[in-house]
C-alpha cells in the first residue's frame, strides 16, 4: 500500500515492484554511487531514489529535510509497518494519568511533506549489495541512497521469565504504559521496583524520571510511607556520566529512592515476586516496572552485513554513514554511535545526515559532522525538571542552555525546565518533525555556555 | 595515568588499574591481574573469553558488552559471571590488558 502524502503532483511512479530483470540490470550499473545515481535516471525521471526505513522521529525529519533540500531531484519513499507515530517522551506521563495514551499518537504519513511516498510494509531484509530493500510481500524497492531509521525494539523475550502480567509492567510501549496506569492506580503499598534489565536503552534518564514521578504521585496520594521504591540498574550509579550520576544519585537519595547498582538481571520470577541477577543476587518486588533489553528490529539480522550482534547498525559516529555500504546512512536509535539513544540525538543528527546525503549524491566528500550532542529534560516531580546537555567528549556540566546568560539552568531542578519539557511536544510535531530548526537550539554542542556559569546553578545535591 | 610493575614488566595503567596500552600486555601480566582480582588460575574457558575480548578490541577499538559476549564469544552469560565474578566484561578487559569498556551511554 502506498500513500502519497498530499498531492501526487510529479506524475512519477513510486519506486516499487519492478521486475527482477530490471533490478539486476540496475544493480550491474550501480558500481560507484554518485555515478550510479545519475546513470539510473532515464525516461526523463532525473530523481535520486531515496528510501527511508522507519517513519519515526529520525525517518520523518530526514525525509522532510531532504524533500525541502532536494525538491524534485529526489524521489523519497518512507517505509513503515504501521501508521502510528508515537511521541515517545509522552510515554513517561501515561502511567501517571498526566497524558492520555491517544494524545501522544498521530498518523505517520501526515507528518510527511507533500510528494513524499509513505509505504505501509514490513521489511524482510536489506540487500546492500543489490541496493534493494525486500519487503515481506515479496516485492522489493531499489534505492540510490538508503536511510536506516527503524530505531530500537523492545526484546523482553531475551530475559528469562520476563512477561507482562499483573505484577510485571513497562512504560516503554503504549500498551505497556496504559496497563501500568491501571496497576499503579491499584497499588496501595509494598515494593515498587524499577529495573533497567540491560543497556543500551532508549532515553537512559526515563527510568529515573519514572522513579521521581512515582515518588511524587505516591506522596500526593498519602501512600509514600507504605512504599519501598528501588531503582535497579546494571550501571555503577544513577547515570552513565560521572557528574550527572552524582547529582542524580543525590536527588534519588533525597527522595528516599534506593539504588541497587551493578545488577545485571538474568531472571524475572513473577510468581515469587523477585528479580535475580546473573551473579545470583535477588531483589524482591510487589510491582515491577521493567525496561527490557533493546535491540534492532528483526530484518536487521536477515540483512547481510548490515547490523552488529545486537541488531544495531555500525555507523560512523561523525558522518553517520554506515559500514555496510557508502550509500547507506543511519539516524537515531538504530545506529550504534556511542551516545544516548534519545530524540534529541536524532534531532541533532538530522542536519549532518541530510547534508552528507546531499554531498554523497553530488559525489562530494562528506563534511557534515555530528558531534554527539544530546540533551535531556529530566522530570523530577512537583512541577520541576532538570536539564542535562553533553556531547561525545564533554560530560553534562552545570551552567545554562543554550546560552550562558539567558537560558535554562543545567543540572539543577527548576520550574522553567518543567515548563520547557511540556512545551516541547508541540515543537516536536510542528518544528522538529517538519525538519525545521528550533530557534536558539543548534545542532552543535557549546560547552562554553555551561562552564561560564558553574557558580550560579543552585544545585540540588 | 601511572605505571606499575606486573610480572616483572613496567606497564601504564589508568586510575582503576586497566592497561592503557594493550601492546604492553602478556600472559604473565594477565595471570597476575587475575590473581589480584581473586581468580587463582586462568582456565581454557577464561582464555577463550580473554582472547576474544582482545581480538574484538584490537579489531574495532572498543570492547564488547556482556550481552555481546554472551551472543558471540561462545561462552554463555551465566558462565561468564562464574568465570569473572561481578562484572565479566570489565574484569576480562582488565585481565586482557585492554582499556575499561566504555559501557553504554
Amino acid at each position: 500500500m502506498i500513500i502519497t502524502a498530499g498531492r501526487a503532483d510529479r506524475g512519477l511512479e513510486a519506486p516499487g515492484a519492478c521486475s527482477r530483470q530490471e533490478n539486476s540490470a540496475a544493480t550491474a550499473r550501480l558500481g560507484h554511487l554518485s555515478r550510479a545515481a545519475a546513470d539510473t535516471q532515464d525516461d526523463g525521471a532525473m530523481a535520486h531514489r531515496i528510501v527511508i526505513l522507519g517513519g519515526g522521529t529520525g525517518g520523518t525529519l530526514v525525509a522532510n529535510r531532504l524533500s525541502r533540500l532536494l525538491g524534485l531531484d529526489a524521489r523519497i519513499t518512507v517505509v513503515d509497518r504501521d501508521d502510528r507515530h508515537i511521541y515517545q517522551p509522552g510515554l513517561l506521563f501515561v502511567p501517571f494519568g498526566l497524558a492520555g495514551a491517544e494524545e501522544i499518537v498521530r498518523s505517520r504519513h501526515e507528518q510527511l511533506r507533500d510528494g513524499i511516498d509513505f509505504r505501509l510494509a514490513e521489511v524482510e531484509r536489506v540487500e546492500a549489495g543489490e541496493n534493494s530493500v525486500y519487503l515481506a510481500d515479496g516485492s522489493f524497492i531499489e534505492y540510490d541512497v538508503l536511510v536506516i531509521a527503524t530505531g530500537a525494539v523492545l526484546q523482553p523475550e531475551e530475559t528469562e521469565g520476563l512477561r507482562w502480567g499483573e505484577s510485571v509492567h513497562t512504560f516503554y510501549s503504549l500498551d505497556g504504559a496504559r496497563a501500568l496506569r491501571g496497576a499503579l492506580a491499584a497499588f496501595k503499598g509494598g515494593r515498587l521496583v524499577v529495573n533497567i534489565v540491560d543497556m543500551p536503552i532508549k532515553c537512559p534518564v526515563a527510568p529515573l524520571e519514572f522513579c521521581f514521578l512515582a515518588d511524587w504521585q505516591l506522596r500526593e496520594h498519602g501512600l509514600r510511607e507504605d512504599v519501598e521504591l528501588t531503582l535497579v540498574t546494571p550501571l555503577d550509579g544513577a547515570f552513565t556520566k560521572p557528574l550527572a550520576s552524582e547529582r542524580l544519585g543525590a536527588l534519588l537519595a533525597k527522595k528516599q529512592i534506593t539504588v541497587q547498582s551493578e545488577f545485571a538481571t538474568g531472571l524475572v520470577d513473577a510468581d515469587a515476586g523477585r528479580i535475580v541477577s546473573w551473579d545470583e543476587r535477588e531483589v524482591p518486588f510487589d510491582l515491577l516496572v521493567a525496561i527490557p533489553v533493546h535491540g534492532g528490529p528483526g530484518y536487521v539480522p536477515r540483512s547481510p552485513g548490515l547490523g552488529d550482534e545486537l541488531g544495531f547498525i555500525p555507523t560512523d559516529r561523525r558522518t553517520l554513514q554506515c559500514a555496510v555500504a557508502p550509500n547507506v546512512f543511519s539516524i537515531g536509535d538504530a545506529a550504534n554511535v556511542p551516545t544516548s539513544k534519545a530524540g534529541s540525538v536524532t534531532h541533532f543528527e538530522g542536519e549532518a545526515v541530510t547534508e552528507n546525503i546531499q554531498r554523497f549524491l553530488e559525489g562530494d566528500e562528506l563534511t557534515g559532522e555530528y558531534d554527539g550532542h544530546a540533551n535531556c529534560f529530566i522530570e523530577t516531580g512537583f512541577h520541576k525538571a532538570l536539564l542535562i546537555d553533553f556531547d561525545y567528549d564533554t560530560e553534562p556540566l552545570p551552567g545554562r542552555f543554550p546560552d550562558a546568560h539567558v537560558g535554562l539552568p543545567l543540572m539543577a531542578e527548576s520550574r522553567l525546565n518543567h515548563i520547557a519539557k511540556l512545551a516541547f511536544q508541540p515543537l516536536y510535531w510542528h518544528v522538529l518533525l517538519p525538519g525545521r530548526d528550533i530557534p536558539g537550539v543548534g545542532s552543535e554542542f557549546h560547552p562554553a555556555a555551561q562552564r561560564a556559569d558553574t557558580n550560579a546553578t543552585g544545585g540540588t545535591s | 595515568m601511572s605505571t606499575v610493575t606486573l610480572a616483572g614488566s613496567t606497564v601504564d595503567v589508568d586510575a582503576e588499574g586497566f592497561l592503557t596500552d594493550p601492546m604492553q600486555w602478556n600472559e604473565q601480566i594477565a595471570a597476575e591481574i587475575a590473581a589480584e582480582n581473586g581468580i587463582a588460575e586462568l582456565t581454557d574457558r577464561h582464555w577463550q573469553v580473554i582472547s576474544f575480548m582482545r581480538e574484538k578490541y584490537l579489531e574495532s577499538g572498543s570492547a564488547p558488552s556482556i550481552r555481546s559476549l554472551g551472543k558471540t564469544s561462545g561462552v554463555p552469560i551465566k558462565e561468564l559471571y562464574a568465570l569473572f565474578p561481578k562484572g565479566p566484561a570489565k574484569l576480562a578487559a582488565k585481565i586482557g590488558g585492554i582499556p575499561k569498556p566504555r559501557g553504554c551511554i
